[in-house]
């Protein structure tokens, strides 16, 4: 594993609001909302004749929107225009892809400075069409005409580790609680409300229709009642992530230029990048990503940090249970005992490792193409104290990761900071 | 066209299937086997392959109830009423390979386990006036 030929900070990184945009906003408005808010960022200030290309990680716009070629358009909208740019696709990981993309670009001499974009607009189509879109991120030849839908892939993977591993549905309904705790910390999060809080409003709901009410005694029993329905056994609708729209855009430099924008860059430490098998029965091993391992050992010997070393990260919990198979195969835990971990509250906010201080894709969103460029917006302001509400962790964060995978684990980007 | 005739393309394995029957392609050099078809091993590298028809036994892997559906099973009338179960299946062979489960209670899947035995059934569909033959798995 080489290291990158000169350093890259990121400089700056900035987001829209996440949620159920669509009509109101579209893909171009989301990107310079996106745009906006990461200019907001930037100490001294950047503009466009200061950017040298612009990379736009993105899913699927095509069957979404009706767009493809997005690359031009979303540079021509902040000014950026006849510059280099370009789209990137890796299902939920295309925006980590565009990152690391610019990552190399800078350290190879070409470019100084790269503004990396991750959109995605999904609510233009009912839920029936945003499934079917999403599962063309899988094996369309073999999975899915045995009807797999990706909560169905995810399910499944959850199976195997529920049987080698004792892992529990209760194990996976403390991950959507902890994130959602952290989501109601987020003015920029999708569903700014705690598992308790819909527990609530939905017992007062009850009341109100004069209906029985029913005798939950915590989040649990709420989550294992038919308020919370199967999706794809054992995954409920609190397992899964969320159908969203929204951007993210992120500053990357060169340590060349640097000093031009900021005093307090957030290095890139290490940046790693894996692949497997698209369909499920391809892959040896149904408890952990292959990807996501390989993209970790890359970011890990690139940095020369071990999985110890790292304070607070930023994983890709699209489902409950990639967020428990996500801290097994970053080596923060062995195989079967990141469980025990989330139970004794290692992962919360005031933890020993904070994991999804932004909510997550569980409650922040999820607009696929934008993730992977959204998760180093969460980690810009933990590393510079700058978490809005009561999100930000209680100690200086010198160095954290983000895990960004793809469709039902086939690409993962692993990307590490450190002050 | 005989069987060592036809090409290692997803279309002879598919009309395979539409025989009712589940065929590997075979690495001749190192012994590897491919379903669905490969017509090159990449264990070996190699393109000396031969079609060897499956026993069509095997294990569950991995499997899912699913209520909420692909638009298929929802026109086949699966959903939240009645569920159905995607799997993965580890053929006795050796390689895993996916399918719908059926004669099983969907409904309740703590009845399903990892480990049980199965064997390779074919899931006939009309469709628009067309037969298709899908890839299935029941208990044994």
């Amino acid at each position: 594993m080489g290291k990158l030929a000169r350093k890259v900070a990121m400089i700056g990184a900035g987001m829209s609001t996440f949620g159920a945009h669509f009509p109101h906003k579209r893909i171009p408005d989301l990107w310079v909302d996106a745009w906006l808010d990461a200019v907001s960022r930037v100490d001294n200030g950047i503009e466009p004749k200061d950017v040298d290309a612009c990379y736009v990680g993105n899913y699927s716009s095509d069957l979404f929107n009706h767009q493809g070629h997005l690359g031009p358009q979303m540079a021509n909208l902040v000014g950026l225009t006849p510059k280099p740019a370009g789209r990137f696709e890796g299902a939920c990981a295309s925006s980590g892809i565009a990152l690391r993309q610019a990552i190399l670009a800078i350290a190879s001499g070409v470019h100084d400075v790269i503004a990396v974009s991750g959109v995605e607009c999904m609510t233009e189509l009912p839920t029936t069409g945003v499934t079917d879109v999403l599962a063309t991120a899988s094996d369309s030849l073999f999975e899915y005409p045995a009807g797999a839908t990706f909560p169905g892939l995810y399910a499944t993977l959850a199976s195997a580790h529920f049987n080698k591993y004792g892992t529990t549905v209760e194990d996976l309904m403390r991950v959507a609680i902890k994130n959602h705790e952290n989501g109601k910390e987020n003015p920029y999060a999708q569903m700014q409300r705690s598992i308790s809080d819909f527990m609530a409003s939905k017992i007062a709901k009850i009341e109100k229709s004069g209906g029985e009410v029913p005798d939950w005694k915590d989040e649990f029993d709420y989550l294992k009642s038919s308020s919370n329905p199967i999706i794809a056994s054992p995954l409920r609708l609190f397992d899964c992530s969320l159908i969203t729209d929204g951007a993210a855009c992120v500053f990357l430099a060169a340590e060349d230029v640097v000093k031009n924008y900021t005093d307090t860059p957030i290095w890139i430490a290490g940046t790693g990048q894996g692949s497997a098998a698209l369909a499920l029965h391809d892959r040896e091993d149904l408890t952990s990503f292959i990807a996501s391992k390989e993209a970790a050992r890359q970011a890990y010997e690139m940095s020369g940090f071990k999985p110890k070393d790292i304070q607070v990260a930023e994983v890709h919990d699209c489902f409950t249970i990639a967020e428990v198979v996500a801290l097994e195969d970053l080596g923060f835990y062995e195989k079967g005992k990141a469980v025990e971990a989330i139970k004794n509250g290692e992962t919360k906010r005031d933890g020993s490792l904070p994991i999804n201080t932004s909510g997550g894709l569980k409650s922040k969103g999820h607009p696929v193409g934008a993730t992977g460029a959204a998760f180093c917006v969460e980690v810009f302001k933990q590393m510079r104290g700058i978490a809005e509400r009561n999100r930000q962790v209680k100690f200086d964060v010198e160095r954290m990761l983000a895990h960004n995978l793809g469709g039902s684990g086939a690409t993962c980007v692993v990307t590490i900071f450190e002050k | 066209m005989s069987e060592s005739e036809r090409e290692f393309t997803i279309k002879s394995y598919i009309d395979y299937l539409s025989e009712k029957k589940l065929m590997s392609s075979k690495c001749k050099d190192c012994g590897a086997s491919y379903v669905p078809v490969r017509k090159l091993c990449t264990k070996c590298n190699s393109v000396n392959m031969e079609w060897v028809e499956m026993s069509g036994k095997g294990k569950i892997a991995a499997f899912t109830s699913i209520t909420v559906g692909t638009p298929f099973f929802v026109e086949k009338g699966y959903g939240r009423t009645k569920p159905y179960c995607f799997s993965v299946i580890k053929l006795d062979e050796g390689p895993m390979i996916s399918g719908q489960l059926i004669g099983v209670d969907e409904s309740k899947p703590d009845t399903i386990n990892i480990g049980m035995q199965v064997k390779a059934t074919f899931i006939e569909t009309e469709i628009r006036g067309e037969t298709r033959v899908d890839l299935g798995f029941e208990p044994v």
